[in-house]
């Protein structure tokens, strides 16, 4: 993705500014400057929003043939979510086993890297999402640092 | 209007065919086109070409140009047109075409489409195909077009029971109608267990779920009605064309696991010619995956919605049953190059209304549908022919 | 009053066990695991990075105490790790947290103390009035060359503290440094991994400017060792600051809450900002701390710490032991892959 076309959208993928529609009070990710469902009235009417990052799942899969880019993350789960305002956008959920991710389960956002331009080019990053209630960690090793000799 | 009629078709082996060029693969095809119908180049008054990426896969846009040129149309300096819609770009290439014939502007026009996709590296193919989706808001999100059809069999598999077995059934029959079709990537039989036990691509779809990325051209000749008679006796004519897009990315629509715009481009191309469901004899589908036919079928309205799946598996949709679907072997077992994929169906209806399809001949056919679409049906197309 | 007015931290979800990597090299995982008392350390996944952890480190500290960007007047990023070597991480912060365009902003390095560089950078200018608040973070996603001793402590993590004179839940009595010309450890430009000076990290190295800052800032502060209820120093692996703190007359109670890396390896300049969030996160007003850090180079710079009552009005239910608690062991091959120590060949 060229410089500019990522900048125009810097916003947007940073911190989930969309639109939200006096008309209809409906709310738009990504950002758009007309609602089809108000018609031109809505040319006017549409203002900056911040999404919450909040959502859940509506269906999701796990990605064993990764798209370009991706390839470090296989296998990945790649879910289509509904924002709690109401508009659905394409996410990856990352830190979570793929598999266990299932319709109807809560997300947050994450800030997040989603690619490069090439090993030199510039760096993007945007949103992504993680499971609302992580996964039971499988174990931890605590030791009694009271005891380490020094 | 006019009516238009198909007079002529030509069509290579989709696959990986490594020692031809985009512009020998158009060549070729034009030349077997004009030949069937019986014209010569001095009549052919327009020509429209289908092709999705020659952009991205060949770094060659002006393909109608290219294929203008190198089939020898350039010194008559023969209007030139290309279309593209993704993987739908054949099948609109003959809607435009049609349209100029059926309005009056011109009587012949020749249709091709061609692609290249093994000029560049299955990761590029790949991400080339994605290209028909929403590239910023879909694939850069790491959402590839499997990914995409396999959330829409996940929400079909939720809603309707659709099992993974049905979903098998779909490439088990289409490669069984391929091994009866010489022009076929994947001419081999393979059992629905083979489909069930390949390799994972994207959850639930597996790797025999999928259509290839191939290499491959079609043409057909049209010709307005009126004047077919003129060349050839078996012509088979378009009685019906139906077009409608939708949102582009998959996240937008209301459902997952419905294709509107399938259902009211197939509603147009019926309302065109008075005909309904029940008055096909066979149907082509666009089965970039195996769950795009299952919807397919129930948004053309051929079965209901939630089952068209078992229907499938109980054999209603192979040569032989009630209404046969993909006959040439569809995409998954034809092949699918993008641009040429909307017109090798219409070559296989044609093909099947004139009597000539051989061992797999559908007896009686009288009617046929094509349905071609892009992306994750955010543009359909369908066309109805009628034999004589 | 100049102080902390919030505080947070990050720490990456996935974690590769010393017994793993000593498994790979033919070492004995459980020496090393001993030796250097690092049992776990995080790993970052592969879209992770210097400016995503700090971008999340500082998010969680605005949340924590409701503030918005148009509070932010500075922000200074501290690593040795930041992704671009040319082109500021803390202008991505600053536009990630709202804080655009009215701001100062720059990157910091110096080793593993960069951001407590950025903490006193901050305080000069709250100090000076020439802004409300300003934002210090320190995070790094250091990599030890494979098979190399870095490679069994090498992390990544990070932490953010917003430094303002209003709504302060931490004022800092006291700030003082120690600096000199010691070359313990560098990378040089271009190189993808760090070197050192083995055994030479240690005694003229991390021992001396650590004790020393310690002391200094003791005797400034007119301060003894049982002031403290917790000191958090540097933290390359899980013995030097034992043994730097217990120099400096601490006993484990005071330690043991700011140590972090015996499970989660050192997370170079996040280290004290990491400890010292942990122990926000269990602080009680008056509560006193000492910080040290520790950067090659070499430097230490050192904090007197007194909690106030703020502290109780802050929303503190995310901490640093519940993200420890969530962290999942990764094999080295998937380690290798997230840190892209893999040589994928050329694809065009």
């Amino acid at each position: 993705m060229s410089v500019p076309r990522f900048w125009r959208e810097l916003d947007t993928r940073y911190n989930l500014i969309g639109s939200y529609c006096k008309i209809t009070k409906t709310y738009h990710y990504p950002r758009r400057s007309f609602n089809p469902e108000a018609g031109r009235e809505s040319i006017d009417s549409m203002k900056d929003y911040q999404f919450k990052g909040t959502g859940e799942v509506v269906s999701s899969t796990v990605v064993h043939q990764a798209q370009t880019g991706y390839e470090m993350f296989g296998p990945y789960c790649i879910a289509i979510i509904k924002l709690d305002e109401g508009p659905k956008i394409t996410t990856q959920i990352v830190d979570c086993e793929p598999e266990h991710v299932k319709p109807g389960m809560k997300v947050k956002s994450v800030f997040r890297k989603l690619g490069e331009d090439s090993e030199s080019g510039i760096l993007h990053y945007g949103t992504k999402f993680i499971l609302n209630e992580p996964e039971e960690a499988i174990n931890s090793n605590d030791e009694d640092i009271s005891n380490i000799e020094v | 209007m006019r009516e238009v009629s198909v007079i002529g078709v030509g069509i290579t082996k989709f696959g990986e065919l490594w020692d031809k060029s985009l512009r020998q693969l158009g060549l070729e095809t034009g030349l077997a086109a004009i030949k069937d119908a019986g014209i010569t180049s001095k009549d052919i008054d327009a020509l429209y070409i289908g092709n999705m990426a020659a952009g991205s896969t060949l770094q060659q846009e002006h393909v109608s140009a290219l294929m203008a040129d190198y089939c020898g149309l350039a010194a008559q300096n023969i209007p030139a047109t290309r279309v593209e819609a993704a993987s739908a770009s054949g099948g609109l290439a003959i809607r435009q075409a049609y349209m100029a014939i059926a309005g009056g502007f011109i009587d012949i026009a020749v249709v091709g489409g061609a692609e290249k996709m093994t000029d560049v590296s299955d990761s590029e193919s790949s991400y080339t195909v994605s290209m028909g989706s929403d590239e910023q808001w879909e694939s850069k999100a790491g959402a590839t077009f499997a990914s995409l059809h396999a959330m829409i069999a996940q929400s079909h598999m939720h809603e309707y029971g659709t099992t993974r077995e049905e979903m098998s059934a779909v490439s088990e029959k289409n490669h069984y109608h391929a091994s009866m079709n010489p022009m076929a990537q994947f001419p081999f039989a393979i059992s629905t267990e083979a489909v069930s036990n390949s390799g994972m691509v994207s959850s639930p779809l597996r790797m025999l779920d999928c259509a290839p990325n191939s290499d491959g051209a079609a043409a057909i000749v049209l010709c307005a009605t009126e004047k077919a008679k003129k060349y050839k006796k078996k012509a088979v004519k378009i009685i019906g064309s139906g077009q409608a897009s939708d949102t582009l990315s998959l996240h937008h629509r209301k459902k997952l696991n419905q294709m509107p715009a399938i259902k009211i481009a197939a509603k147009r191309a019926f309302k065109s010619c008075g005909k309904k469901p029940s008055d096909l004899d066979l149907v082509e589908i666009h089965d970039n995956f195996t769950i795009s036919e299952i919807i397919a079928l129930e948004e053309i309205g051929i079965f209901k919605r939630g089952k068209a799946a078992s229907r499938i598996l109980k054999g209603d949709t192979k040569l032989g049953g009630k209404i046969p679907v993909n006959t040439s072997g569809g995409l998954k077992a034809r092949g699918h190059a993008p641009g040429a994929t909307g017109i090798a169906q219409i070559i296989e209806l044609v093909q099947q209304l004139r009597g000539e399809a051989g061992e797999r001949q559908v007896k009686g056919a009288k009617i046929g549908m094509a349905e071609n679409h892009g992306g994750t049906a955010a543009t359909a197309v369908v066309h109805i022919l009628e034999g004589e | 009053m100049n102080g902390i007015v919030s505080y947070g931290a990050y720490v990456p979800t996935h974690k590769i066990e010393t017994g793993e990597i000593a498994s790979v090299w033919g070492a004995d995982g459980s020496a090393w695991a001993k030796n250097l008392n690092v049992y776990s350390k995080s790993v970052p996944g592969p879209d992770e990075d210097v400016i995503t952890i700090a971008v999340e480190a500082t998010r969680q500290a605005m949340k924590r105490a409701n503030l918005n960007g148009d509070h932010i007047g500075a922000i200074y990023t501290g690593s040795e790790s930041h992704p671009y070597a040319v082109k500021p991480t803390s202008t991505i912060v600053a536009e990630a947290i709202g804080a655009t365009p009215n701001l100062t902003a720059a990157d910091f390095e110096f080793a593993c103390k960069a951001g407590t560089a950025a903490i006193q950078t901050c305080l000069g200018m709250v100090g000076d009035r020439q802004i409300e608040n300003g934002i210090a973070i320190g995070v790094d996603t250091s990599q030890g060359a494979p098979g190399d001793a870095l490679e069994y402590s090498a992390s990544a993590g990070g932490g953010a503290l917003v430094i303002g004179d209003k709504n302060i839940i931490a004022k800092i009595n006291h700030t003082t440094s120690y600096t000199t010309d010691t070359p313990d450890f560098w990378r040089r430009e271009g190189q993808k991994y760090p070197r050192h000076g083995g055994r030479f990290t240690g005694k003229p190295a991390f021992f001396k400017h650590v004790v020393s800052c310690g002391m200094m800032m003791m005797q400034k502060a007119g301060t003894e060792a049982k002031d403290y209820d917790y000191v958090v120093t540097h933290q390359p692996n899980g013995k030097f600051p034992i043994r730097a703190a217990k120099t400096l007359g601490f006993t484990n109670e005071q330690f043991e809450t700011g140590l972090l890396t015996p499970r989660i390896g050192n997370t170079y300049s996040g280290a004290v900002f990491l400890g010292l969030s942990a122990i926000l996160d269990i602080a009680k007003p008056g509560d006193r701390i000492l910080a040290v850090a520790y950067g090659s180079g070499a430097g230490s710079d050192a904090f007197d710490i007194t909690v106030t009552d703020e502290i109780a009005k802050i929303d503190r239910s995310e901490t640093v032991e519940s993200m420890i608690s969530r962290m999942k062991i990764i094999n080295y091959a998937t380690y290798a892959k997230y840190r892209g120590k893999l040589n994928m060949g050329a694809t065009k």
